[in-house]
């Protein structure tokens, strides 16, 4: 059997940084990823083949085995539930910190606090673990306006450089995670296709040290 | 609820239509008949029995997957089956209690609270063998060979054969002495098959570097048969157990490539899939096109311990839904079909014709469907006051 790979990218900021990192495992789209309203792609490589969807679906693809292999970063991972999924590989792309936020100098003082997020499963085992009562209210964006319009005491989100907190009067105040991209495999996948999918594992660990090694060196 | 919903079903609970429910039942009873043909006698468990029965030494997993409802007689808790094998376990173990090895094989409905992640449904019709009394290599090579024919049965070309050995992670917990918070961490870590997040759990749990170098091992320890020729070197100077377990794999592989040269091999010595009840080899069988396995086993000895006899015990089960779908077969126009006519000697006639094995659809009165449409490729003709069969022109 002419056996083939499908690879999930996350649209969007992961995708950006996804291709350069794909592009030094030797992986290049056929065409132009951006140029195209296509959504499946050739690849130099045959029998690999690229799809691009929303970062939330990633998971969903790769874990029902529409797709065998998938990149999606871990805050998407955390909220989705890994379950029949491995991750093999950190891409270290990506990096940002997933943390809870409120308004500057306010504490909050609510016995059960308001939380607005589109993180309801991790916000919700968050709290449960801090032993604080939390009531989770799901939005799709803006959170950092929930809590200025008193929808929400606190917001569970992604903090890159912070400054769209402070534009807003707010602080970043408890971790919860580090974030970066990871490779995700579906389990039946690697079970058929191992031979295929070993190799290209190992090319894009290769790809990431090589990346690492030039970032430490001093400039 | 409006008229226009009244059909809905619950999520996940379907109903199995024509041609799909011949389908199933004729596969339901070539399995069976091939389990009898290997010595396996049927069982029939109850759908609903008292929770402490029901979930006796299998993990959480299996609680969640339950559904619950009250005994009124007695005010007990009871559970929906959802998984047969703990049931099959404790009929060997308490209800038959027979000495030797038993064999014992069962096709039935199941519940799930929970739709598997596959979407695959609430309401599988779970078929299986379960094999007692036995804790050689033997009775495991036994299972997977009836697991793989089973496929083969169903109409399975390609199979891939996924094998671990559950033996191998549970004697390095024991040597490295683990607390159950540190193993679950490294569970969790080798489940996710991520090396970072095991590099940065063994660190903090397993002291012995030797042993944290085994660890560590594992997680590449997946992939065709130079993976145990591998875990040789690395588990060289591992627990005995570790080495036997190894051993086993080796002569499952070597009795599977000798019986079913065509199906292809994979190992994976970090599958902890089933930890809580698992103790020694398991298996899944995938076939492409679909996202999970069709086939699921392994050896689980000792859980009839709480019904008063541990017992060895190894077996695998399948959803005769999943397995069905294999081979999606037209079914087959070959009815005779009768006229509606009073007439006596056309009633003898079909009872003949039915009598040996004719499928004979006899026409209601005012029947405006005809021949075709009820699958018939030939009818009953009269003819000097003989009912003949005679072949009906195919649209």
């Amino acid at each position: 059997m002419n056996k083939q790979l499908i690879l999930a990218l996350s649209k969007g900021r992961i995708l950006e940084e996804t291709l350069p990192l794909l592009a030094d495992a030797g992986i290049v789209p056929a065409e132009d990823l951006g140029a195209s309203r296509k959504l499946l792609f050739d690849t130099n490589l045959p029998g690999v083949k690229l799809v691009v969807i929303r970062a939330t679906d990633v998971p969903t693809y790769v874990q029902l085995g529409a797709a065998d292999l998938g990149i999606a970063g871990k805050d998407v991972l955390l909220e989705h539930g890994a379950d029949g999924l491995y991750e093999p590989l950190d891409l270290e792309i990506a990096k940002c910190r997933l943390m809870t936020a409120g308004v500057k100098g306010c504490e909050p003082a609510r016995a059960r606090r308001r939380v607005a997020t589109k993180f309801v499963n991790v916000a919700r085992r968050y709290y449960a673990e801090q032993g604080t009562q939390a009531e989770v209210i799901k939005l799709y964006g803006a959170m950092e306006l929930a809590p200025l319009m008193n929808l929400a005491d606190e917001i569970v989100d992604i903090v890159d450089t912070g400054n769209t907190l402070k534009a807003n009067g707010m602080e970043p105040r408890e971790l919860i995670a580090s974030i970066s991209t990871r490779l995700v495999v579906n389990k039946a996948s690697m079970t058929m296709k191992h031979d295929m999918l070993k190799p290209l594992i190992e090319r894009l660990r290769l790809a990431v040290a090589a990346r690492r090694k030039t970032s430490d060196a001093p400039a | 609820m409006t008229i226009a919903d009244r059909w809905l079903l619950p999520d996940g609970m379907e109903e199995v239509l024509p041609p799909q429910a011949a389908r199933m039942e004729e596969l339901r009873r070539a399995l069976l008949d091939q389990y009898h043909r290997w010595g396996y006698d049927q069982v029939m468990p109850p759908p609903v029995e008292f929770l402490d029965s029901l979930l006796t030494g299998t993990g959480t997993d299996l609680d969640l997957q339950t559904f619950k409802l009250t005994d009124q007689l007695t005010g007990r808790m009871m559970g929906v089956s959802a998984d047969v094998t703990p049931q099959v376990a404790r009929m060997d173990a308490h209800s038959l209690k027979r000495q030797g090895p038993v064999r014992l094989c069962y096709c039935t409905n199941v519940l799930r609270a929970k739709a598997d992640q596959h979407q695959g449904g609430r309401s599988p019709v779970q078929v299986g063998v379960e094999l007692f009394g036995h804790a050689g290599p033997q009775a495991d090579l036994e299972i997977l060979q009836l697991a793989l024919s089973s496929l083969l049965t169903a109409g399975a070309e390609e199979i891939h054969l996924a094998l671990g050995h559950i033996g191998i992670y549970r004697s390095l917990v024991q040597a490295a002495a683990l607390d159950p918070e540190q193993e679950r961490a490294i569970f969790g870590a080798l489940e996710l098959k991520s090396p970072g997040e095991l590099a940065a759990r063994v660190a903090e749990g397993v002291r012995d570097p030797a042993l944290a170098e085994m660890f560590l091992a594992l997680i590449d320890l997946h992939g065709g048969h130079d993976v145990l020729v591998r875990a040789r070197e690395v588990f060289a100077e591992a627990p005995q157990a570790v080495g036997a377990a190894l051993d086993q794999l080796e002569g499952l592989s070597a009795g599977v490539v000798a019986a079913y040269p065509n199906v292809e091999l994979y190992y994976d010595l970090a599958e902890l899939r089933g930890y809580q009840y698992h103790t020694g080899m398991m298996f899944a069988a995938y076939v492409p096109g679909y996202g999970q396995a069709l086939a699921k086993g392994g050896r689980y000895d000792d859980t009839g311990r709480a019904f008063g006899r541990a017992r060895p015990a190894t077996g695998f089960s399948m959803d005769l839904k999943l397995l069905a779908s294999l081979e999606i077969q037209e079914p087959t126009r070959d009815g005779i079909w009768a006229p509606s006519d009073d007439d006596a000697t056309l009633a003898g006639t079909v009872a003949e014709l039915r009598r040996a094995g004719e499928r004979v659809v006899q026409a209601l009165p005012g029947q405006r469907t005809g021949p075709q449409e009820h699958r018939c490729n030939r009818h009953l003709v009269q003819d000097a006051g003989h009912w003949q069969v005679a072949p009906l022109n195919q649209a």
